[in-house]
């Protein structure tokens, strides 16, 4: 279990740095980039060239690299020139990290809430209109551009209820304890803070909680079938219990393993979805940071963080798998 | 684990299905399925559309014909008239037009993307399928590797890699991201039939190792394979829209692509919601169709499902 | 109790006062935001200590936050290293130069100098200061500040000498004390009496002292300068680092001050400078929202959530106007054009191809169809404010005939051209890049032209690429920083290494000299003949690339927001806004 633990961790260091020296090498070799970022339109090659040397971007790739792997070992990883410029990279990180978390913890939180109940209604009615609806329904679900349903609320709900489609929360004096809004509010007693970060919320995890209900919900839907099916059930219900008793004490219970895991490893397809939904409702999560690094070419901002968003996933499939070795013995033999 | 939730349990589970004879049983079930058919019918006009689009068009989707009923300044689009039934887009070309051409780029950059996605998984799984050993072991680090990145994001990244992005591009951003998922796939369901009779039975007649993979082990391996290809089919359409939205999609937009259509757009969505609406609904309806072939093949071919 | 919710005072608290709830009612959210949320921290506030509205004397109602939603972070707060718009439109409301430009125009006007003469050779500059300014921090303004600041400027040391630092003084004054190989405008700053400070300069330019009215050469505060450490840049791996000055602790004269800036929520906040010398500001504090997305922005206001955004897409402009804001639009003080580079295709080099591309382009379609309302058609390369405009060039008319037989008679007939188009990025001239993209080449398609159509996100790679002079044609344009015409054919054409490769034809050198001597020339109005004789000649002579349009840029607000003149160089201050 330790042995496991370890070698998954070096592999995690063996893929950040194979993926960091490879990120560092392309965005070196591509036109634009820091240079041209600080010289915009002004810019003439003459200039460009004298910053190229004052930067020391025309050493090979390799010195460069090493001298990069210097600085962030000290926590420097380079200064934003497009998202927020002059801020370090790693700055950007810490500052919007916690929005995504909390943007994708209500995202989660919904899909969870709507989810596994009716996954586990339509396992229960198998075959009727209701189950094949709400199966149909899930595959729409993972049709539509996530993007494009964010649009669409946002032009909805946001006109016809006035819930607040930008931002995380208005400029209202707030303390800052945590970076968690919702979070901060709760602590300081700052309650009017707490109430408009949730009401920013509100459009924004809807639109990413599209991608994990329609797994979570095929997910419950499957793990009860399977439930429903096995021994214990039918002796449950040979001996006379009750379907709440049923329900509660085992087909629940036991479906769940399936379901919780399935959460956690929904933190890829959230991190992902994150990009499209925060950029959509200008959210400054994680997510808004890379959408606006791509478009602008912030190489120091996205070079960390597709680094922290695979390790972030890495570390929680690392977290989910020990959690389900832990919780079923059978898989700790193998 | 009869349950896939990670993405390589899942892929491991559809590998198992291997050598399950697509053309019995399953084939049995499928035509009774309504949920399969739906599908079915769906793809069948979608790639008939897309076919048939440069005859059904009735312009050239690149020509601005109703460029003097544009009017920036008042936000005005050429509205549906007589001759232009979805009437016009932003620079005054003919809706109707570039939504039947965009269905051929769309189909070319599903089928692209997952030829593409096939063919590097197939390279690499077979050589690790067949050879094992050090280069197995090789091999499927890198894949895993590859299968711990978040899957959208390193299309993201790939596409945001090239200087030049293009239609080509964007097909290879997204099929980059398939090649660890088919690769795994494949070299999972020829594991599967290692031991399997007729292997054995071809081992013990002395039949080389080459043919017993391309003779018996691959065609084998088809089942889990077509139904990996459909679902990628379906991923590929909506990832390359996300890529359009980000700007990382193809600019040359002479010949449309419903993805692209989609994503530059954005700007205008409240105003000329019909522009975004119109290859949005059309990619919803065909991704949901392959995703109905894919989720229903994928269960007739699962054994549990035999009882 | 009072103190408790001190800190979070005015906008909440005016939630329930009735004056402030017509503002705040604009949204449906607000509404309910203030209802359910503040109730209580608002009725304990106005049982407290309500605070009494200042009642609107003169034009407008004083107090209140105006929030703006702006297109993107601040680099830094310290103007002198400025170098993008959204970080020159915060430093603006909190510094001011020693000239200004007249709202609403590209004229100079005083400042914290109340006037300025020369010497009769240009070359030496005395002005007269406004007296008892206070900086921020209370350090008196004078001569002495003011030669402070110079002596700063021309001072720079390494990194701060770089072109993505000091940007605005490498373009206008050339180069550094210590920088022998590149002279300076510059030459000496004296400080006479307190309020007489001498400037001399090496040589005769025209552009002074417009130039001084440029946010970057704001004055700031000596004592925080010191104490900050305002010179202390670093090249820190592929960026630069900025020290306290820049990033904490701006000071200037200006109507605002520097409040916070709350990265985690992308909010700056200024507040108002009481002490300030001149009228003070009727606004308590200003806000920028950085929201980087435009239809993001579009909605923020909608919903209330900002007072007002810059640049807002054309197609909007009618649909925010019936909303009930204000779409003000400022003169059009810039060109677009489609470059063309002479260096690749030799055929470019030849002055009827060049003139070809001209006839195949439909302007007057573009205009109409394209670009938001005001935009014209431009005959050359400047707008009609700008001294030196040549009113008696007409445009060129779309003639497709005439097109195809000039390119048959340079032997041009089969052109293939690689046509760059910046992606991501909006410019005043250039609203929709795309668009404009996909009318001009398909006018150029229809003249027989074989377009290779390549497009690259804007600081990642188009303008190194135009740069470079890897394409034949692209778009590109200029705003202008001021009225002189230097700042327009003097940076397209002023050397022969340009965008165009003018180098690449005889009159490439020509054209740079003579463009060199009319700004060398201190007599104005024989200056302005110069410029228009060079403006007619390079429109019929040299046609270096083809000049599409000026279009006016928008700024948006809430038809609330009273006080902000819109300029044509695009620096509204908010000193004089007003709210309510």
């Amino acid at each position: 279990m330790l042995r496991y633990t370890i070698r998954r961790l070096i592999q995690l260091v063996g893929v950040v740095l194979v993926l960091s020296l490879l990120l560092f090498a392309w965005l070196r070799v591509l036109p634009g980039g820091p240079v041209s970022a600080l010289l915009g339109d002004r810019s003439t090659p003459e200039k460009a060239a004298e910053l190229t040397k004052q930067l020391g971007l025309d050493q090979p790739i390799y010195l460069q690299y090493f001298k990069f792997l210097g600085r962030a070992l000290t926590g420097d990883f380079g200064v934003s020139t497009g998202v927020q410029p002059g801020d370090s990279a790693l700055d950007i990180f810490i500052q919007r990290f916690p929005a995504t978390l909390e943007l994708s913890f209500f995202a989660i939180a919904i899909a969870i809430v709507i989810g596994v109940p009716l996954g586990y209604l339509a396992a229960k009615r198998r075959g009727s209109w209701f189950d094949n609806a709400s199966v149909v329904g899930s595959l729409i679900g993972v049709a539509v551009p996530v993007f494009f349903l964010a649009f669409v609320l946002k032009g909805l709900a946001s006109s016809a209820l006035g819930l607040p489609s930008s931002g995380r929360q208005d400029a209202i004096d707030a303390t800052r304890v945590t970076g968690f809004f919702t979070l901060d509010g709760m602590i300081t007693g700052e309650w009017d803070a707490t109430f408009n970060a949730l009401v920013h919320l509100i459009l924004p995890s809807i639109a990413l909680a599209t991608i994990p209900f329609a797994v979570i919900f095929r997910i419950t839907r499957a793990a009860v079938l399977d439930v429903l099916d096995e021994d214990f059930v039918r002796t449950a219900e040979s001996k006379g219990l009750t379907a709440p008793v049923i329900r509660r004490r085992h087909v629940l219970r036991n479906a769940m393993l399936p379901v919780v895991t399935t959460i956690g490893l929904q933190t890829g397809a959230l991190l992902s979805g994150a990009v499209l939904t925060e950029k959509v409702f200008g959210f400054p999560g994680v997510g808004e940071a890379l959408a606006i690094g791509f478009e602008r070419r912030d190489y120091p901002v996205l070079l960390l963080l597709i680094i922290m968003a695979t390790s972030v996933y890495v570390v929680v499939n690392l977290l989910v798998d020990l959690s389900y070795a832990l919780i079923d013995p059978r898989i700790r033999t193998r | 684990m009869a349950l896939g939730v990670s993405k390589k349990e899942k892929i491991d589970d559809l590998a198992e299905t291997a050598g399950v004879s697509l053309a019995a049983s399953a084939w049995k079930r499928l035509k009774r399925s309504p949920v399969f058919l739906t599908g079915a019918v769906i793809i069948g006009i979608f790639i008939l559309i897309s076919l048939l689009s440069p005859w059904l068009a009735p312009h050239n989707p690149s020509d601005p014909m109703l460029i003097d009923q544009v009017i920036k300044a008042r936000n005005e689009i050429p509205p549906a008239q007589p001759g232009h039934p979805l009437g016009g887009d932003l620079q005054g070309r003919d809706f109707l037009s570039r939504l039947l051409i965009g269905s051929q780029q769309t189909l070319i950059v599903g089928i692209g993307a997952t030829v593409i996605g096939l063919t590097g998984g197939l390279i690499l799984g077979t050589l690790a399928g067949a050879i094992g050993g050090w280069v197995d072991s090789a091999v499927m680090r890198i894949v895993d590797v590859m299968l711990s990145l978040p899957s959208l994001l390193l299309a993201f990244s790939i596409a945001a890699m090239f200087a030049r992005p293009s239609q080509f591009t964007v097909i290879l951003a997204v099929a980059i991201v398939q090649i660890p998922v088919f690769a795994r796939l494949l070299r999972g369901s020829m594991l599967a039939q290692r031991h399997s009779d007729h292997v054995l039975a071809a081992t013990a007649l002395g039949v080389k190792k080459g043919a017993i993979v391309f003779r018996h082990m691959l065609p084998n391996s088809l089942g889990p394979v077509i139904v990996q290809s459909t679902l990628v089919l379906a991923t590929a359409i909506i990832e390359a829209a996300a890529l359009s939205f980000l700007g990382l999609g193809n600019p040359d937009d002479r010949i449309p692509e419903w993805g692209q259509m989609l994503g530059d757009v954005q700007k205008v969505f409240d105003t000329h919601p019909q522009l975004a609406a119109y290859p949005a609904i059309c990619i919803i309806i065909v991704a949901l169709g392959f995703t109905l072939m894919g989720e229903t093949l994928r269960e007739a071919l699962d054994p549990k499902n035999r009882r | 109790m009072c103190n408790g919710y001190g800190r979070r005072p005015h906008r909440e608290m005016c939630g329930l006062s009735k004056g402030c709830l017509m503002v705040h009612s604009v949204t449906a959210r607000r509404r309910w935001v203030a209802a359910i949320g503040f109730l209580s921290v608002s009725a304990l506030a106005l049982s407290g200590c309500a605070q009494s509205q200042r009642d609107s004397g003169g034009g407008g109602k004083e107090g209140g936050t105006l929030t703006f939603g702006a297109a993107g972070a601040p680099k830094l707060f310290d103007p002198f290293y400025a170098t993008d718009g959204e970080t020159f439109r915060v430093a603006r409301q909190m510094y001011e130069g020693l000239v200004g430009f007249k709202p609403g125009t590209a004229e100079v006007e005083p400042a914290l100098a109340t006037k300025w003469e020369s010497s009769s050779d240009a070359k030496t500059w005395t002005f007269t200061l406004k007296e008892g300014v206070k900086f921020h921090d209370g350090t008196a303004f004078n001569a002495e500040a003011v030669c402070f600041n110079f002596e700063r400027w021309y001072n720079q040391k390494g990194a701060g000498q770089s072109d993505a630092v000091s940007q605005y003084w490498l373009d206008n004054f050339g180069g550094f004390k210590d920088t022998p190989d590149k002279p300076s405008l510059y030459k000496s700053c004296t400080a006479k009496d307190a309020k007489t400070a001498v400037i001399e300069l090496a040589e005769v330019n025209s552009q002074f002292p417009d130039v001084l009215g440029f946010t970057s050469f704001s004055m700031s505060s000596p004592e925080a300068l010191k104490k900050y450490d305002a010179d202390n840049v670093q090249a820190a791996g592929d960026a630069f680092t900025y020290p306290a000055y820049a990033n904490e602790h701006p000071t200037g004269t200006g109507p605002f001050k520097f409040s916070k800036y709350d990265k985690a929520n992308n909010t700056v906040e200024l507040v108002r400078n009481d002490d300030y010398w001149g009228t003070k500001a009727k606004l308590d504090k200003i806000v920028f929202k950085i929201i980087p997305d435009e239809t993001a922005r579009k909605q923020a206001i909608k919903a209330g959530d900002i007072d007002g955004y810059d640049l807002p897409n054309a197609a909007d402009w009618a649909g925010l106007k019936s909303d009930g804001f204000n779409v003000a639009i400022r003169p059009a003080f810039n060109v677009f054009y489609m470059g063309i580079n002479q260096k690749n295709n030799p055929k470019l080099a030849d002055l009827k191809v060049r003139q070809a591309l001209q006839y195949a382009i439909n302007r007057e379609q573009l205009v109409k169809s394209q670009l938001p309302e005001g935009a014209k058609v431009a005959t050359q390369f400047m707008p009609d404010t700008v001294a030196g405009y040549n009113k008696d060039l007409k445009a060129v008319p779309y003639d497709l005939d005439k097109a195809k037989s000039l390119l048959a008679e340079a032997g041009a007939s089969d052109l293939t051209l690689k046509f760059y188009w910046p992606s991501e990025v909006t410019r005043p001239y250039m609203p929709s890049p795309k668009d404009l993209f996909g009318a001009i080449s398909g006018d150029l398609q229809k003249a027989g032209i074989k377009i290779d159509v390549v497009t690259k996100p804007w600081n990642g790679g188009y303008l190194t690429d135009v740069d470079q002079g890897i394409p034949d044609l692209f778009l590109l344009g200029w705003t202008g920083d001021n009225g002189q015409p230097v700042n327009w054919v003097g940076t397209f054409f002023g050397r022969t290494d340009n965008r165009f490769h003018t180098g690449v034809s005889a009159w490439g050198k020509t054209l740079a000299d003579d463009l060199a001597k009319a700004n060398a020339e201190p007599d104005k109005d024989k200056r302005k003949s110069l410029y228009e004789d060079l403006n007619k000649r390079i429109m019929e002579e040299y046609l270096p690339a083809i000049p599409i349009s000026h279009s006016p840029p928008a700024l948006v607000l809430k038809s609330d927001i009273k006080g902000v003149v819109p300029s044509p160089l695009t620096d509204e201050k908010f000193g004089s806004a007003s709210k309510g």
